[in-house]
């Protein structure tokens, strides 16, 4: 399909998917995704127009359990923990309206 | 009562060592104080370790559990001990392990102290395993060498210049060096199997959802599999045992008739058994390798298998299928570690919460979770998923019924676990697609969620090569059977034969 992605399009993917990139960074991944993408290209040539999709291998369907409240078996501090900054039993975060 | 003298501790199997404690000639105090010796002798050599259980709560419980043993042997119930009762092991550092470290090799879970344990470490726990040490891993399990790793590559025990293979290299190397009886592993296109050839020890990777993924650190969630690497068919088969199983914190575990894989239900030996050689497989081996492969197989007619020719053309579109699923699904997965509940964070200098994100992402993430997030975004993204995503699931279903074609003809399939032994340190890890060339055989059995086992099969120039074998979904008696019948005859043929990886790493 192409061999090379440009660096705005890599730009703007790292923005979807949340990740800075240095500019070094940006650059080596234009060509290695370029490679990659051109690798998985072979899936094109064959023809699955009348092909159902495979998300889930055993033939599991809806696996439901009852809505039911149960105990948490961790005490809030072990959960809080590893949170980088907490105040009051909760994780802090940056202001998210101005 | 026993004498460290008399009684030969290295490179035991399972049931010796349980033999050697249920008849009280050996404690598991001893047992894991050998273990703990060999990790500290071997362990700078091998560099294969990246948590060790507190070495003080280790000896406790291993105190604590010859005190049940004794027990149990006093009141005339020797049978109640679990085979795995007083068995030291060792685990990937995928499985989260309450009150040991848990990174999955990765910067952005560094000192990240799992606040529960995954339910196959806490299955574990309840029959009396004793948890030694996590293991190293490409990071996230992104890759086949171990050198992913955020923190160490490892050594292969059997040549300290190679790779281990991976990602589960750690478990497979410390497995061959004799650290530990076995250790648990996770497999998203070959990552038990591959390390397990590698080095020259068995891998077994189970259908899916035969095992328990919960608490186990997610790669790709569709594909993604939990299994033992030890030292032979039978130590797996206890293994397998004692860790499947439904489990209602994972809805994707599936139930089967029989879950006494240590007792094998098929008739034994290769006689009269069905096995397909697999055309796609051969065709990308170089001279030697298929002469050793073709050793595997004259060995396995002279033995009584009937072996076939079988044909599985979409074979030729998995690597794709599976760079495209795998990667998609990875960056879903790796969404979570966004700096703000656990894990490394940039927040405490991040301008706002975007920067957060951007920053803790930047700085957590190695080169190739970087990458497989950025191709798997793009996969998922507008204008592009029918094309990548979409596409890859449909192939998946080619792969899935060519595979069930297959064995309405074999009861087992083959072929080699991997196209070479292991590589150089090094070698291969400047360019990610001659990487991905390694998983070409092994991805197959993912996408069609077939339980597929990595036997030691031979050598080349002194490294151990694997013998792939893979069963229907729900095959695992048949696929432990052939298993155990190819393990079994081989050591019967004893030095005679090429088939058997005799080699003990010289450490």
């Amino acid at each position: 399909m192409m061999a090379k992605l440009s660096t705005d399009e890599v730009r703007r993917i790292a923005n979807l998917a949340r990740l800075g990139l240095s500019d070094d960074e940006l650059g080596a991944m234009s060509t290695q995704l370029g490679a990659i993408l051109e690798f998985v290209d072979v899936l094109q040539t064959t023809d699955t127009t009348d092909v159902e999709v495979t998300s889930q291998v055993t033939g599991l369907i809806d696996v439901l359990r009852p809505d039911e409240v149960r105990p948490c078996e961790i005490s809030r501090n072990d959960l809080l923990a590893n949170a980088p900054a907490v105040e009051k039993g909760f994780v802090k975060v940056k202001r998210i309206l101005e | 009562m026993s004498d460290k003298n008399t009684t030969n501790l290295s490179y035991l199997s399972i049931r010796q060592a349980h033999d050697l404690l249920v008849e009280g000639k050996l404690t598991a105090s001893e047992l894991t104080k050998y273990y703990l010796a060999r990790l500290a002798e071997i362990d700078p050599k091998i560099q294969a370790v990246l948590a060790r259980v507190d070495e003080a709560a280790v000896l406790k419980r291993a105190a604590d559990i010859d005190t049940q043993i004794t027990a149990k042997r006093k009141t005339g119930h020797p049978e109640k001990i679990h085979l795995l009762e007083g068995i030291p092991y060792t685990a990937k550092d995928m499985f989260l392990t309450r009150g040991t470290a848990t990174t999955a090799a990765s910067k952005i879970l560094e000192g990240f102290m799992p606040p529960y344990s995954a339910t196959v470490i806490d299955r574990l726990e309840a029959v009396g395993a004793i948890l030694l040490a996590k293991v190293n891993q490409d990071e996230f399990g992104h890759g086949g060498s171990t050198e992913n790793s955020a923190y160490h590559p490892t050594h292969n025990p059997h040549d300290l210049k190679r790779v281990p293979g991976g990602s589960s290299g750690g478990s497979a190397a410390v497995v061959a060096a004799d650290v530990g009886l076995f250790s648990l592993g996770t497999d998203t296109g070959g990552s038990i199997r591959q390390p397990a050839a590698f080095c020259g020890v068995v891998g077994l990777k189970p259908t899916y959802g035969v095992v328990s993924r919960y608490g186990v650190v997610a790669m790709a969630s569709s594909l993604d599999c939990i299994g033992p690497i030890a030292r032979s068919a039978d130590d797996a088969s206890i293994v397998l045992e004692a860790i499947a199983g439904r489990d209602p914190h994972d809805a994707t575990t599936i139930e089967v008739d029989d879950y006494q894989f240590s007792r094998s239900t098929s008739p034994d030996g290769l006689k009269g058994r069905k096995i397909g050689l697999i055309a796609e497989y051969l065709e990308g081996l170089d001279d030697t390798n298929r002469a050793v492969f073709e050793e595997d197989v004259e060995f396995l007619r002279a033995h009584g298998a009937e072996v076939s020719t079988v044909s599985l053309p979409s074979l030729k579109l998995a690597l794709a299928a599976y760079y495209v699923l795998t990667p998609s699904e990875i960056s879903s997965n790796l969404s979570r570690y966004d700096g703000i509940r656990y894990g490394h964070s940039a927040q405490a200098t991040a301008a706002d919460l975007t920067q957060t994100y951007l920053q803790s992402r930047a700085e957590g993430f190695g080169a190739e979770a970087k990458r497989r997030i950025m191709i798997g975004t793009y996969a998922l993204s507008a204008g592009y998923y029918e094309a990548y995503y979409q596409k890859a699931m449909r192939v998946r279903t080619l792969i899935c019924q060519d595979f069930m074609q297959a064995f309405e003809q074999v009861d087992v399939l083959i072929g080699p676990t991997t196209p070479a032994p292991a590589f150089a340190l090094g070698s291969e890890n400047h360019d990610p697609v001659t990487m991905y060339l390694n998983d070409i055989m092994t991805v197959a059995a993912n996408l069609a969620g077939v339980p597929a086992i990595s036997m030691p099969a031979g050598e080349i120039e002194g490294l151990p090569v694997g013998l792939q074998i893979m069963a229907a979904q729900r095959g695992e008696h048949e696929l432990l059977a052939v298993a155990r019948a190819f393990e079994s005859e081989a050591e019967e043929s004893g030095a005679e034969s090429p088939h058997v990886s005799t080699a003990r790493p010289e450490l």
